[in-house]
């Protein structure tokens, strides 16, 4: 019996499972009975985190400041005077290609004070016409990518001019080109890092699986109170979010380097910054811009939450939009942030795939071509703002800027096509709704909570065990203990019971979805367009009329989080599939199997690592989406993440409960992390 | 060469004597900009540019930032934005005075627009008399109105939706309780205002009653709004005063906020802003500027600026 419960593992889960239920039925749910509930013993721990970050930011190390405004001695503290200074930096950037593209005086402020800036009332930095914008932005498509990116790029920021979008976009491209790159290089740097010195990978990994899941929203008032209201806050939180996968590609990027591709480098006599940036970084390169990629998609899914802290543009007015419930509205800003989006991806994709020729005898205008295009691009431009200041001499000047919501609009068309669906829909999907919620959410929440804290330990570390053996056990014993010691235990089972539920929908629709889609290159490669356009569009948008059909009630919440949570479990099925060899498929159908047996038994076990990968992220990107659900209105810890926002605590409970989420994530990734690793030296291909 | 020394002397003489004279009469406003903040409605949005329009023809600089409603306190308590204008009573009362306590935060007054929020249900529910009785809250005892109101997850309860949990704590499902009704009705804590206007448009659209939190002045005024009668509310009463709880909402206050240095730093500015009040037929037009006539808020700004010059010229004086 004994032998075979070693050798069984299917055995080892049956017997866990009747020691759960054993315990389930057996413990009294009582308050006072520590198998029901644990004390929550680690209470006062957001009031520690505040205090101390009260005492950091205006206690600790005060110096002495004159302030002419008020004519008097302030106290300032040292961390404060740090990080205001480093807000004002990333705000002068956001600011100075802000002006470049709009116009303003804030460059000219910093240099000159705004003392002198309100006497000179001339001295403002003119905006450039929007065609000289377009038409540039087509030319560096060109440049880097030839006729066919060149009309994509010319094309989006037509398509953003003339539906009047023009400013609060330029506003978020300036605080995304700020953002991303900052992140991009960041990240860089880490993953170098990392990869140079064992310890530093040790310590990054677990913050940055921290990072990844902690939901936005817990540190925006922390980075608030700490850098301060703006953009530059904005794209403080924006770095934070975005900068983890990169670090991550970054490493596994290098990792992958062959040993004599850096062996050929050295022998032909590289020192080591050579060897880096000549050899490794270039040959890593395809998981470099994976990270890229992924930099630009966090950067502009934050755009929304970013404007909460201060970032103007697009994210601003897209909540000030679905505020009057106009969806047609907001559509068209999702659309030209999602437009961005794919663009600077492309731009940046082109970019670093630009081979140099380094033998080519060029004259001075072949060289010198794009700029000179440019010039000429510019000159027409301005000749032309120069005409249309003729033309339209009443109100606007639509060929200089044109400005917000005085272009075309289609938000009647796209109200309609909501008011469409919501006639057409509606009564079937009552229907639905009424039964998911009756008959498996209701039942599923109740059950959840109606675990005992000593069987809910018994279960995961019992799975920690089977799969991991005792290390993972005590890794998970550890994180899920601190939730239980917090007074949030149930919340935490709320969300878990939310994440559950999201996650197994949305792994089987991306695994079925996928599967279908890797079929075909073209369908592959439709497919993972739609994966960056969900991952970048605003959740927000899809919020009302979610609600719309499905009212305030956990099956709206549940939508929200399987439109967004379905994308990595789709795209690690197309690119785990994608990855199985030609050879192995050709051997399998030599072997006589049909298309679904080589289905089932090739492709599927062999890009299994993959997808538990997938299914990793689609618990992460879940998790991050529980606050975005908390917006249509849930009791898990979400909703005190959002309540955070106005408490005198805000910092700490924030924090914590941000903690709390994260440690959710990382038990289930510590589970799928070692399964995947384990399937993976099986199938010999780590 | 005499000339223009004495010339220069003449000018340098006036500038110091002018300089002197303003100092007695008023310190000078700084030119840094006053930051204003701005949030995600209508009323919100148009006042604030009415504002900076205001303090722009002082000879001020202004700056307008996005920020969220509950988050804007912290902001204005460290000094990165400087007024607040539209601070409401029952939601944003909480972070308003929580900021105060801490430092940092002062009030600048008061508007002259009272402000109610309250649990209602939109008048067409009336109309149809989904809820026999209304607007008196007894009628909520009555079977005959809260089967109306049940939704699937509501376990055959009527449901009301209240504002997240942030905005007043557990004071519906305690008023529910005091009053005798918490085995006829539910809460459901929404997440934000986007949601309960989400559950005005669907129920209207279904036909279904739907009982919200809601407040006036805001748009929903316009298509009809009916607030619920409780027990008038006296100082006290509610749970967590220490009363018994059986008691509706107070007639509320739209006040300003101010960081406390901005009356050092713009003191003609800040005297302004402390004379500012607005009525609530004054907001209302600015909020239907944007909502009905669809106008750009800052166009419409303008335009107020321009129609009520009236009202807003004597308080920068």
């Amino acid at each position: 019996m004994s032998e075979a419960l070693r050798q069984n593992k299917y055995l080892q889960f049956a017997l866990l499972l009747v020691v759960f239920v054993l315990l389930c039925m057996l413990i009294t749910p009582t308050e006072s009975n520590w198998f029901w509930r644990l004390p929550p013993l680690i209470q006062q721990l957001p009031f520690i985190i505040n205090d101390s970050v009260d005492y950091l930011m205006f206690e600790w190390w005060p110096i002495e400041v004159y302030d002419p405004e008020i004519e008097d001695y302030e106290e300032k503290p040292l961390v404060r005077e740090i990080t205001r200074s480093t807000s004002g930096l990333i705000l002068f950037m956001i600011e100075f290609v802000r002006e470049i593209l709009l116009g303003g005086v804030k460059t000219i402020v910093t240099f000159m004070g705004w003392d002198w800036a309100t006497e000179n009332k001339w001295a403002r930095w003119p905006a450039l016409p929007w065609t000289v914008v377009a038409g540039g932005a087509a030319i560096l498509g060109y440049a880097l990518g030839g006729w066919r990116l060149s009309l994509f790029v010319g094309a989006t920021f037509v398509y953003i001019a003339v539906f009047g979008q023009w400013e609060p976009s330029m506003e978020t491209l300036s605080f995304v080109l700020v953002a991303a790159p900052a992140a991009v290089l960041l990240g860089l740097l880490f993953g170098v890092w990392a990869f140079r010195n064992r310890t530093v990978e040790a310590i990054l990994n677990p913050i940055l699986n921290i990072m990844q899941i902690v939901p936005h929203f817990s540190y925006l008032i922390p980075v608030m109170v700490f850098f301060g209201i703006g953009d530059h806050a904005g794209a403080i939180a924006t770095i934070i979010f975005a900068t983890p996968p990169m670090v991550r590609l970054t490493l596994l990027g290098l990792k992958q380097v062959p040993p004599e591709v850096g062996e050929a480098g050295l022998m032909s006599g590289c020192n080591s910054w050579q060897l880096l940036v000549r050899v490794l970084l270039p040959t890593a390169r395809r998981d470099i811009l994976i990270g890229v990629n992924q930099v630009i998609m966090s950067c502009l899914a934050m755009v929304v939450i970013a404007s909460l802290i201060g970032a103007k543009g697009l994210g601003n007015d897209l909540l000030i939009a679905l505020n009057r419930l106009r969806i047609g509205l907001a559509l068209e800003i999702g659309v030209c942030i999602v437009l961005i989006a794919i663009m600077l991806d492309r731009l940046s994709l082109a970019w670093a795939n630009k081979q140099t020729d380094y033998f080519a005898d060029l004259s001075f205008v072949q060289r010198n071509k794009y700029s000179l295009m440019f010039g000429g691009v510019f000159v027409a431009g301005i000749v032309l703002a120069w005409i249309g200041s003729f033309i339209f001499r009443e109100g606007f000047n639509y060929l200089y800027l044109i400005p917000h919501n005085k272009g075309i609009t289609t938000e009647n068309f796209w109200q309609a096509g909501v008011d469409w669906i919501w006639d057409t829909f509606f009564y079937t999907l009552k229907g639905f709704n009424e039964w998911l919620i009756v008959e498996v959410l209701v039942p599923v929440k109740t059950a959840y909570l109606a675990m005992p804290v000593a069987a809910t330990f018994v279960l995961a570390m019992g799975i920690g065990f089977i799969i991991g053996g005792i290390r993972s056990a005590l890794i998970i014993g550890g994180l899920l203990l601190f939730i239980a010691l917090t007074e949030w235990w149930d919340r935490a089972l709320i969300t878990a019971y939310l994440v559950t539920v999201s996650v197994v929908i949305s792994t089987f629709l991306g695994v079925v979805v996928g599967t279908i889609c890797a079929q075909h290159p073209v369908s592959s490669r439709f497919i993972l367009t739609v994966c960056d356009t969900f991952q970048t569009f605003p959740s927000f948008i899809y919020l009302i009329p979610v609600m719309m059909l499905f009212g305030v009630t956990d099956t709206s919440v549940l939508i929200a989080i399987v439109i967004y949570a379905t994308v990595p479990a789709t795209r690690y099925t197309v690119e785990g599939l994608l990855s199985v060899p030609p050879s192995l498929h050709e051997a399998g159908s030599m072997s006589g199997v049909n298309r679904l047996q080589r289905w089932l038994f090739i492709e599927l076990p062999m890009s299994f690592p993959h997808m538990a990968l997938g299914v990793n992220q689609t618990v992460v990107f879940a998790l991050s989406m529980v606050i975005i659900g908390a917006m249509i209105g849930t009791d898990d810890l979400g909703q005190l993440i959002l309540g955070a926002l106005s408490e005198k605590n805000g910092v700490g409970n924030g924090l914590t409960l941000g903690i709390c989420v994260a440690f959710i994530g990382l038990a289930i990734d510590q589970v799928l992390r070692t399964w995947a690793n384990q399937r993976k030296s099986q199938l010999g291909l780590a | 060469m005499k000339l223009t020394k004495s010339i220069r002397a003449l000018t340098v003489a006036g500038c110091v004597s002018l300089l002197a004279a303003t100092g007695v009469a008023q310190a000078k406003d700084s030119t840094k900009p006053i930051v204003i903040p701005i949030h995600n409605w209508s009323s919100q949005v148009v006042m604030a540019y009415v504002l900076g329009g205001m303090f722009e023809s002082m000879g001020n600089n202004v700056e307008y930032v996005p920020a969220d409603t509950q988050a804007v306190y912290e902001s204005i308590r460290n000094g990165d934005v400087t007024i607040s204008h539209e601070v409401w009573q029952s939601t944003f009362g909480k972070s308003f005075y929580n900021a105060m306590a801490k430092g940092g935060v002062i009030d600048a007054g008061t508007h002259a627009a009272t402000t109610l929020e309250e649990m209602g249900v939109p008048t067409w529910v009336i109309e149809k008399d989904l809820c026999p009785g209304l607007p008196n809250w007894e009628a909520l005892k009555s079977e005959a109105c809260y089967k109306n109101f049940t939704t699937a997850d509501s376990g055959g309860k009527g449901r009301w939706l209240e504002g997240p949990q942030s905005w007043h704590g557990n004071l519906m499902p305690e008023r529910l309780e005091a009053l005798g009704l918490a085995d006829k009705w539910t809460v459901k804590f929404a997440g934000g205002a986007d949601a309960l206007w989400t559950e005005l448009a669907s129920a209207k659209k279904e036909g279904r009653g739907t009982v919200v939190f809601n407040w006036t002045p805001n748009f929903t005024d316009a298509e009809g709004f009916t607030f619920i009668e409780f027990p008038p509310y006296e100082d006290g009463c509610r749970k967590e005063d220490g009363g018994d709880g059986k008691c509706g909402s107070p007639k509320g206050w739209l006040k300003k906020a101010a960081n406390y240095r901005f009356p050092k730093t713009h003191p003609a500015a800040y005297t302004a802003f402390s004379k500012v009040s607005f009525t609530t037929q004054q907001i209302g037009e600015m909020a239907a500027l944007v909502d009905i006539d669809k106008m750009d808020h800052k166009d419409a700004a303008k335009k107020w600026l321009a129609d009520n010059e009236k009202v807003w010229k004597p308080w920068t004086m």
